[in-house]
């Protein structure tokens, strides 16, 4: 692997860049692989670089039906934190963030983490006491957090409305000054070179349209454009698409695919050097470093794998975002998309062997995978080498709505989504 | 953006005046004291969520305030047909 830095760039610069590396191969698939890793978005290109990197399992194939990071990758809004309420959800978001504070480092690839601090708002009394146990259990599971008045969060974000002349006023927040943003590209771009310069083939534009299952044990996929490829271990990290495949294998998940849209704006100049989120207007925002508002909300109330949502939705989405800055409001909207996210009924994901033997999900992220995707790939890498659960996956297994032990972070954690 | 028919008003509206609710005909265990683990979380959380045509409960929240069910595509989006609580689908997928 070509490794870049800042002096490559200027000797790049004296040959006008035409003698970069491909980032990546385009290889063809052998006939068998230890493992196999259905989805190339950002948590199936982890997954397969930390089997690599961390547990030398490198004859593995990542197969993605479009191309790599071209799903919810590329639509979410980047935003990447770790203070959720849980002990369970906070240890495995956390284990995330501990990775994102190096990733750019271990990957030789600038995700651009920036960690310009996140503020979930309160307007309510319950929104504030939801918040400050909230950021007691996060500052007694070790992940920072601060509760803020109205005059602090005004301080933060001068320009926002903390006035009490408003719909709903801010009466404070929660802030947790580690979260931040990543480009959410050359995070799956990063996973992907890496994985690949440790050998893990990248299967592009190649669909799984069946599983081959013989009594009761997985032993390779079928594909569209490959015939059957065969492996020992399969791991599917497909969100919106997890049921379909689950159908495939013969099981039910219980997720629901939704669309959830976001948009942004035209390119302005910096104004919003953090990340603002409301529960309770249901809006958040931030800024890329091209300028640009990154705005979103919450999913189109119906199933959908369309990849596109409602008009309604827009307008919820962007009449919050004017409730907390009234400023905004003839900024223009740029572009908006949708993506399908697979939302569990305890708004937390499913990591885990399933009733196939040697098939291993990693689904159900719903609104909130991006933030995880170091973390993800970490522990869903651990399982499929070991075959049995990573300590931090364990409690996330899709037998827990079979057995009751669910993780009810629905509302409780400041999601916002 | 739907432009639902009510089959109660009897009337198209727009999306806004309505709420989706979720997979339609889950029946209930009738005994659920006596279900399993398995059965009463089969029922309870797991979701055919197919990629195509679907039926679901849809309520009209802000007119009649009725429940009533959709067959709908969910890559397409397109409504195939809306009847009534109680009625079965006419437009199925074929297995």
């Amino acid at each position: 692997m070509q490794h870049y830095s800042g002096f490559g760039l200027l000797k790049h610069a004296l040959n006008f860049h035409e003698n970069w590396q491909r980032v990546w191969r385009n290889p063809t698939p052998k006939k068998k692989y230890d493992v196999i890793i259905v989805g190339g978005g950002g948590h199936g290109l982890a997954t397969a670089y930390y089997l690599a990197k961390e547990h030398g399992i490198t004859n593995v194939a990542v197969i993605e039906k479009g191309y790599l990071g071209g799903g919810n990758t590329a639509r979410n809004t980047t935003i990447v934190r770790s203070n959720y309420l849980w002990d369970e959800a906070a240890h495995l978001y956390e284990h995330a963030m501990k990775l994102w504070e190096g990733l750019s480092q271990d990957l030789n690839y600038n995700v651009m983490f920036s960690q310009r601090g996140v503020l979930n708002l309160g307007h309510t009394l319950q929104d504030m006491r939801d918040i400050e146990r909230r950021v007691n259990a996060n500052r007694l599971n070790g992940i920072d957090g601060e509760v803020l008045d109205t005059k602090q969060v005004q301080e933060i974000v001068p320009m926002m409305d903390c006035s009490a002349n408003t719909r709903y006023p801010i009466m404070g927040a929660s802030w947790q000054p580690r979260a931040g943003v990543a480009r959410h590209d050359a995070v799956a771009w990063g996973f992907a070179r890496a994985a690949d310069a440790l050998g893990v083939d990248l299967i592009q534009q190649t669909e799984v349209i069946d599983m081959v299952i013989e009594d009761g044990a997985i032993t390779g996929v079928k594909t569209n454009r490959h015939g059957v490829i065969s492996g020992d271990r399969v791991g599917c990290v497909v969100a919106g698409n997890s049921s379909v495949l689950a159908n495939m294998a013969g099981f039910s998940l219980p997720l629901e695919s939704h669309p959830l849209q976001a948009l942004v704006s035209e390119p302005i100049k910096p104004i919003l050097d953090t990340v603002v989120m409301s529960n309770h207007v249901h809006g958040y925002v931030s800024q890329s470093d091209k300028g640009d508002l990154v705005i979103g909300a919450g999913i189109d109330g119906y199933n959908g794998y369309g990849q596109r949502g409602s008009y309604p939705t827009i307008e919820h989405t962007v009449a919050a975002i004017i409730e907390l800055f009234p400023m905004f409001s003839r900024v223009r909207m740029n572009r908006q998309w949708g993506g399908i996210v697979d939302t569990c009924p305890d708004a937390c994901p499913i990591i885990s062997d399933t009733p196939v033997e040697n098939l291993f999900f990693n689904c159900g992220w719903g609104t909130g995978g991006f933030k995880a995707t170091p973390g993800s790939g970490n522990v869903f890498a651990a399982t499929l080498a070991k075959g049995e659960a990573h300590p931090l996956a364990k409690p996330f297994s899709m037998f827990r709505f079979h057995n009751g032990s669910l993780i009810d972070e629905h509302g409780a954690a400041g999601v916002a989504h | 953006m739907f432009y639902i028919y009510c089959p109660h008003c009897g009337e198209h509206r727009e999306e806004e005046e309505f709420h989706a609710k979720g997979q339609a005909h889950l029946a209930r265990p009738l005994d659920p004291d006596n279900c399993t683990d398995h059965e009463w979380g089969e029922y309870l959380y797991m979701r055919k969520n197919p990629r195509g045509l679907h039926h679901e409960i849809w309520i009209h929240a802000t007119g009649c305030r009725k429940f009533f069910n959709m067959t709908r595509d969910t890559v397409s989006y397109e409504i195939k047909e809306v009847y009534k609580i109680g009625e079965r689908p006419s437009v199925v997928a074929a297995s």
